[in-house]
């Protein structure tokens, strides 16, 4: 039988001590999972070892942690990958992040990740009293939440967020894509209200800094920042919401200087992100205070050439053929988007082993005529 | 090798001296730039999060353009700017796997007689210097071995993450080329904890405490671990760890003096070009350690 060495993070905060690493030699087949390792480390070894588990199957979502520094199931990790990754250090679990630990790898969820999920009303607010029996609405118009309903509420993403490391108050990826589960859901009545109190919050979605790590932490591929991109998209571009944050002024802006320049032009997107989409928004108070608080930082640039004011004031251009060629680009995209959704209809492609992405575009829907469907 | 070079808009913008110095080392390492100066904005995420398709068909127009260089001689398409790569790898993962979607954008295009065919090679610069060109070869061309000089690696998300989409295994561990090519030109690498974390940029105009908060605890901890300076790939990182730097002091409350180089800044200096030349003088924060260190003896023994 194969040996791995499990490397785990202790800590008892009762006890005033620091946190310390223990190491435990295993014994295991290398399909087995890094939890199967931690629960024998435990009957065998030392039974104060602190694990929450349940189902051992990547579906209750109850033994997240961070397994050599990334998060993951323990369950859902085979040994002999984990070592591979580790190479010839042991393999290291530990705690999630962002939550405070109550004792060794299991962390204070209800503090941190369940409150959140709280925050964003997590159920179904219907327009009108509940139809006596189920609601009936078109199978295609849920398609689109089918991607946060994976979601097994592991805490992985909250594990490693950026925006939540630095800001607490974030309400961060795992309850944004819940509440896109509900943005998205016809039955809802809500819709409005829901991104009007999501956007207007200072740490709800335009707080998201867009570092991808939900993304790569989540194992359901759950990608919580697309779910919060999708409710900016609603708030903003649906329901036009011009939110405190400038988090829509900020796109309005950026889109509109593209359109008109082809190139990004900095000097102008910053102050109409504070004061508006137009030329007159550099003039607007809330540009001016941004201006004047950033002088540190325009001196300097201004001081070293990094930005001369001739550039300031004349930003970029495409020529007059490329620019024309872009516009044409957002008059056909800017009509009825196609929004493609790659979880949904799965990659077409040679590598996979035939069958492996139709059987995921047949979950998703394929009982329904081609042409309703956005995702075909 | 002739590359379709794809400069970015920041690049041109507020980091001229990125632009600058990509072409000063370009010939150093035999690398020929057609510059893609009729291609548009990448979108930055930003495009894409108000309407995916459209940030799609711009990026398709951008590859089709590339693929013309392609016809005429380039060996694949470069960026140099992560966040450029990142948004084209994402809206390329969605143009590559669905043949019907890329029909539709395709449709688009067609008006300017544009078609974008599945299958582009798009590499960063980091990426092209590790895979295309090779350390080995690199290292043979190093004049000035950066000896003693600490440079912590700031890869910024988009190059990093999601791992799958930006083609990151074993066989290519594109998260450590940073580390390599330090190593390979001579240099300490200094590990420290936000060199793969955000530099905050995205929200510097939503929430500009938490963004430079970011940016400040990093360079914070480059500072800790006694780092010269930090390297990024990313002229938007740049933005938020050089630019907004002295704004970043007072939020952390902490004097952080940290000079952040480009990456073919860094190389440049290794390949014997002067801070200077390398634009190094256009930093916010002035990369006084780097250029102690290119004036010291250890430097210019090397040299």
């Amino acid at each position: 039988m194969p040996e791995y060495t499990l490397r785990i993070r202790r800590y008892t905060p009762e006890t005033g001590e620091a946190a310390h690493w223990d190491d435990f030699m295993i014994d295991l087949d290398g399909h087995r999972s890094v939890l199967d390792g931690i629960l024998q480390a435990r009957d065998r070894q030392d039974g104060t070892i602190g694990i929450r588990c349940s189902c051992r199957a990547a579906i209750c979502g109850s033994c997240g942690v961070r397994i050599n520094g990334s998060p993951a199931l323990a369950c859902h990790t085979h040994l002999d990958k984990a070592a591979e990754v580790a190479g010839d250090e042991p393999i290291t679990v530990e705690p999630m992040g962002n939550m405070p630990v109550l004792k060794d790898l299991i962390v204070d969820m209800d503090a941190v990740h369940w409150k959140k999920i709280q925050r964003v009303t997590p159920w179904l607010l219907p327009e009108a009293d509940p139809p006596e029996r189920e609601y009936v609405v078109p199978p295609e118009s849920m398609i689109d939440v089918t991607q946060s309903m994976a979601c097994i509420q592991c805490g992985a993403c909250v594990s490693d967020c950026l925006s939540m490391e630095v800001d607490p108050e974030f309400i961060g990826p795992a309850a944004l894509a819940k509440a896109y589960r509900f943005v998205g859901d016809p039955r809802d009545g809500e819709h409005f209200e829901r991104l009007k109190d999501l956007a207007e919050d200072p740490h709800g979605i335009y707080d998201c800094t867009h570092c991808f790590n939900c993304i790569e932490a989540c194992p359901k591929g759950v990608a919580p920042m697309s779910q919060i991109m999708r409710l900016r998209r609603a708030a903003g571009t649906e329901h036009e919401i011009n939110d405190r944050n400038n988090g829509h002024r900020h796109e309005r802006a950026f889109v509109s200087l593209v359109r008109d320049y082809g190139l990004l032009y900095e000097a102008e997107l910053l102050p109409r992100s504070y004061g508006g989409d137009s030329w007159f928004g550099k003039f607007h108070p809330a540009a001016g205070m941004e201006l004047a608080s950033s002088l540190p930082s325009i001196v300097k640039a201004l001081q070293r050439g990094k930005v001369t004011p001739m550039k300031a004031l004349k930003g970029h251009k495409l020529g007059k053929d490329d620019l024309q060629a872009v516009q044409r680009i957002y008059e056909h995209a800017e009509g009825d988007a196609y929004e493609l959704n790659l979880y949904v209809v799965g990659y077409e492609d040679e590598e996979e082993p035939p069958g492996d992405g139709d059987a995921q575009a047949d979950a998703a829907g394929s009982h329904l005529p081609e042409e309703r469907s956005p995702n075909r | 090798m002739k590359v379709a070079y794809w400069p970015g808009c920041v690049s041109r913008g507020f980091t001229p001296e990125l632009h600058g110095s990509m072409a000063k080392v370009a010939p150093l390492l035999d690398i020929e730039l057609v510059e893609l100066d009729r291609a548009a904005c990448c979108g930055a995420g930003v495009i894409a999060e108000h309407n995916q398709e459209l940030a799609d068909a711009l990026n398709a127009r951008t590859f089709a353009l590339a693929q013309m260089e392609l016809e005429r001689g380039a060996e694949l398409m470069m960026n140099i700017c992560s966040t450029c790569q990142g948004a084209q790898s994402e809206c390329q993962e969605r143009l590559d796997a669905n043949s019907e979607y890329r029909e539709h954008v395709n449709e688009t295009l067609s008006a300017e007689g544009l078609r974008y065919e599945k299958g582009l090679s798009n590499k960063h610069f980091l990426w092209l210097m590790v895979e295309e060109i090779g350390l080995d070869a690199v290292r043979a061309k190093v004049k000035r071995p950066l000896t003693d000089l600490r440079v912590g690696p700031f890869y910024g998300c988009y190059i990093v993450r999601p791992s799958d989409r930006l083609g990151i295994d074993r066989a290519h561990p594109r998260d450590t080329y940073l580390h390599q090519l330090i190593t390979a030109l001579g240099g300490t690498v200094v590990d420290y904890a936000g060199q793969y974390k955000c530099c905050g940029f995205p929200i510097i105009t939503m929430n500009k405490e938490a963004s430079l908060k970011q940016a400040g605890r990093h360079l914070g901890d480059a500072v800790d671990a006694e780092a010269d300076c930090l390297v990024t790939p990313c002229p938007l990182c740049h933005l938020n760890l050089d630019l907004q730097q002295p704004v970043a002091e007072r939020i952390v409350g902490r004097q952080l003096d940290m000079p952040v180089l480009h990456l073919p800044q860094l190389v440049g200096l290794a390949l014997g070009l002067s801070p200077k030349e390398l634009g190094m003088n256009k930093h916010v924060v002035r990369p006084t350690s780097v250029i102690d260190w290119s004036t010291s003896v250890v430097a210019s023994v090397a040299a």
